[in-house]
């Protein structure tokens, strides 16, 4: 079964299957050791840039700002969700997020 | 590879996507199919309506492009009776109530909680009145703005109303230019205020006198307009327009305007919308290759150079000199007066709407204009009734003579309805410009203030054009996460525009109104004398003025420090995602 993914409303969402799905403004903890000098991100999503697969989980890149240090910039892929049977499950937020390592 | 959205774009846009969306609207909400919403969605902007945000399924803001912000006699009923009407959803606003008109920074308006059942009806009303929906969102030519008094400014340089018109009626529902690669702003100035803030948009027609020599006869100034290109502000990359060294006269504005429409939509970049405005081409052209291709490619006739502009004279949003806005009693060129009133943050409860309908009626034309500050002009009042009209009880709240941080208050829509924004804006703004009114105190000799709160790098409040620019951010307070603002200072237009600087970072929203306050008082205590907000920033440098800033928590206290985006209407009771009313039934 294909699943459609899209950014949508210059970066305000992630569709999944015609559903709005992952919105901007959340807090993520993020551990992405590339994008600022911090343990862990504190990470301000402000504007989806891009979405993809990898296997069935979904990954997002994200512009957005570490509220702890301050630095801004784009992320690389961070994993968001997996689409069960067809049903998209985001992966729960108060938990740490990780950038995958290429 | 073109995106998804040049896709849907290249099956059906423009015009066409009408008789879909009133089938749509007949059939009901539920009859747009599950795989086509996505598509349907984006593809409904181009008519004006666009989906409101999470938790508001169903719901449309509607956009009424109003070229020039020009509302003629009986049109502002028209609005007023649609928002009171239709513009009512499940959502209360504690401050403006159950049924508002937003007046936009681009001289628009805006209805919020639109029901696509109602759309042909509404349609109806408002092409039987002559206002229209039509490309007020979408990719493609948007509401044209300019100095809204165009025609009857007692300071025009030339009459641009003329000119706006025949681009709106030339450009919309104009197949050729339908179909661009992103948003297209044009801006068409006559005063010589710079108060159609040409700078901050795509396309710019700002006066300019030109000696040009007709058969051989003795040389004169015309008047005309000189052209930039490729400015805006969203996304972290602001620009101001770039001059492409072109002169035109009033009769050839469609076909340098029609030209570069052309030349956007087919050197545009359709693979990255972020990186599909004009203002990046330019950024990659260099203004000579716009000019160059406009001249090799786009028009038939030899362009004329730059003329003598009136930039000096610019006042409009420069943080100094004379008339920062249209607000207060002003000459027009007929003898007559407009006055302009101000809307705090531009929003208008529907039955003031209608008010101020029967006053524009009962003592001006019963035109009315709307400004790029989210203000309303009444036009054409004579000198004998003016005196009665300033004694309406409804000017003492919409005040042509308000205090400085009412007046100076641009604020977007933000979380109560925006996919986009961070944080709560207009209520936040409305809550910071009270408290500042009773707390923070200007300089005697400084009449205008202005604040700017965007909810997001969007930047549709116009952020970085402002005295002091707050921006939606998030932070911890207390190890909680809680709306805050970024702080920029010095932002204007003028003859020299410069954006603001982004001086303190992430101040939580509590601490704001504080920081304004102690920013002003710093201020106060530290300019020279007869100094202007906008020249004391910028003879300090970042660091110095982040010491000025000094967020502190005051008696002021903020009710939306949550995330706001979270909850399905940020004002409602029971305001949990999971407590969102269902999408409306189709009746």
């Amino acid at each position: 079964m294909t699943t459609r993914l899209r950014v949508l409303d210059d970066g305000a969402w992630i569709s999944v299957d015609d559903h709005r799905e992952v919105r901007v403004s959340e807090l993520w903890r993020l551990d992405a050791p590339g994008f600022c000098g911090c343990d862990l991100a504190d990470l301000v999503v402000e504007t989806f840039q891009a979405v993809g697969v990898d296997g069935s989980r979904v990954e997002v890149r994200v512009y957005g700002r570490c509220i702890e240090c301050g630095e801004t910039g784009i992320t690389g892929w961070i994993p968001v969700g997996r689409v069960r049977a067809g049903e998209f499950v985001e992966f729960d937020r108060s938990h740490i997020r990780r950038e995958r390592r290429e | 590879m073109p995106t998804d959205v040049e896709n849907w774009k290249s099956e059906v846009y423009g015009n066409e996507i009408r008789d879909h969306l009133f089938e749509f609207a007949e059939a009901g909400f539920d009859s747009i199919p599950d795989d086509e919403r996505d598509a349907w969605f984006e593809r409904f902007k181009w008519w004006g309506l666009y989906h409101q945000r999470n938790g508001q399924e169903g719901y449309f803001m509607m956009r009424i492009g109003t070229p020039n912000g020009v509302l003629e006699p009986g049109q502002l009923r028209v609005v007023g009776e649609i928002a009171d009407e239709y513009a009512r959803g499940p959502g209360t606003n504690p401050i403006f109530g159950d049924a508002y008109a937003d007046f936009t920074t681009r001289q628009s308006i805006q209805l919020h909680w639109i029901e696509l059942s109602d759309v042909p009806a509404i349609f109806e009303k408002l092409e039987e009145n002559g206002l229209s929906t039509q490309q007020a969102c979408g990719d493609s030519w948007r509401n044209i703005v300019g100095n809204p008094v165009a025609g009857k400014d007692g300071q025009e340089v030339i009459d641009a109303w003329p000119v706006i018109r025949e681009l709106n009626e030339t450009f919309t529902g104009n197949d050729d230019h339908a179909n661009l690669p992103r948003k297209w702003k044009v801006s068409v100035t006559g005063s010589a205020d710079g108060s159609g803030q040409g700078d901050i948009n795509d396309l710019a027609f700002e006066p300019a006198y030109k000696e040009i020599d007709d058969d051989g006869d003795e040389a004169g100034d015309s008047v005309g307009f000189n052209v930039r290109v490729g400015g805006g502000l969203a996304r972290n990359e602001p620009r101001f327009a770039r001059d492409i060294d072109v002169w035109v006269p009033p009769e050839r504005v469609p076909d340098v305007a029609g030209g570069l429409s052309a030349l956007f939509r087919d050197n545009g970049d359709r693979e990255d919308r972020y990186n599909a405005r004009i203002k990046f081409l330019v950024d990659e052209w260099g203004p000579e290759r716009v000019r160059e291709t406009l001249q090799a490619e786009y028009v038939d006739f030899e362009l004329e150079t730059a003329g003598r502009d009136v930039r000096e004279e610019y006042t409009y949003n420069a943080g100094e000199g004379e008339r920062n806005d249209l607000v207060g009693v002003h000459d027009q060129k007929d003898g007559a007066n407009f006055v302009g009133l101000n809307v705090l943050v531009g929003r208008m409860g529907a039955a003031d709407v209608l008010d101020l309908a029967d006053l524009a009626e009962a003592y001006g034309s019963g035109e009315v204009r709307l400004s790029q500050r989210q203000n309303v002009i009444v036009t054409d009042v004579p000198d004998d009734a003016l005196g009665e009209f300033l004694d309406e009880p409804m000017l003492e709240h919409y005040s042509p003579s308000p205090s400085p941080f009412m007046r100076g208050s641009v604020a977007c829509t933000g979380t109560e309805f925006c996919s986009l924004s961070i944080v709560e804006t207009k209520n936040r703004q409305v809550r910071f410009a009270r408290w500042l009114k009773a707390n923070a105190e200007l300089p005697e000799d400084v009449e205008e203030f202005h604040v700017h709160l965007s909810g997001c790098t969007a930047s549709c409040a116009q952020p970085q054009i402002a005295d002091v620019s707050l921006r939606g951010m998030k932070t911890r307070k207390d190890g909680e996460p809680v709306e805050a603002l970024d702080v920029g200072l010095g932002g204007g237009l003028g003859e020299d525009p410069g954006f603001a600087r982004w001086v303190t970072q992430r101040v939580p929203v509590d601490e704001v109104p504080g920081a304004i306050a102690n920013l002003l008082e710093n201020f106060a205590d530290e300019r020279e004398a007869g100094e202007s907000f906008r020249a004391f920033v910028a003879r300090h440098d970042d660091e110095e003025l982040d010491a000025l800033v000094e967020p502190e928590e005051t008696d002021y206290e903020d009710p939306m420090m949550h995330n706001t985006k979270r909850t399905w209407y940020p004002y409602a009771e029971d305001d949990a995602l999971e407590d969102a009313p269902p999408t409306p039934a189709d009746d």
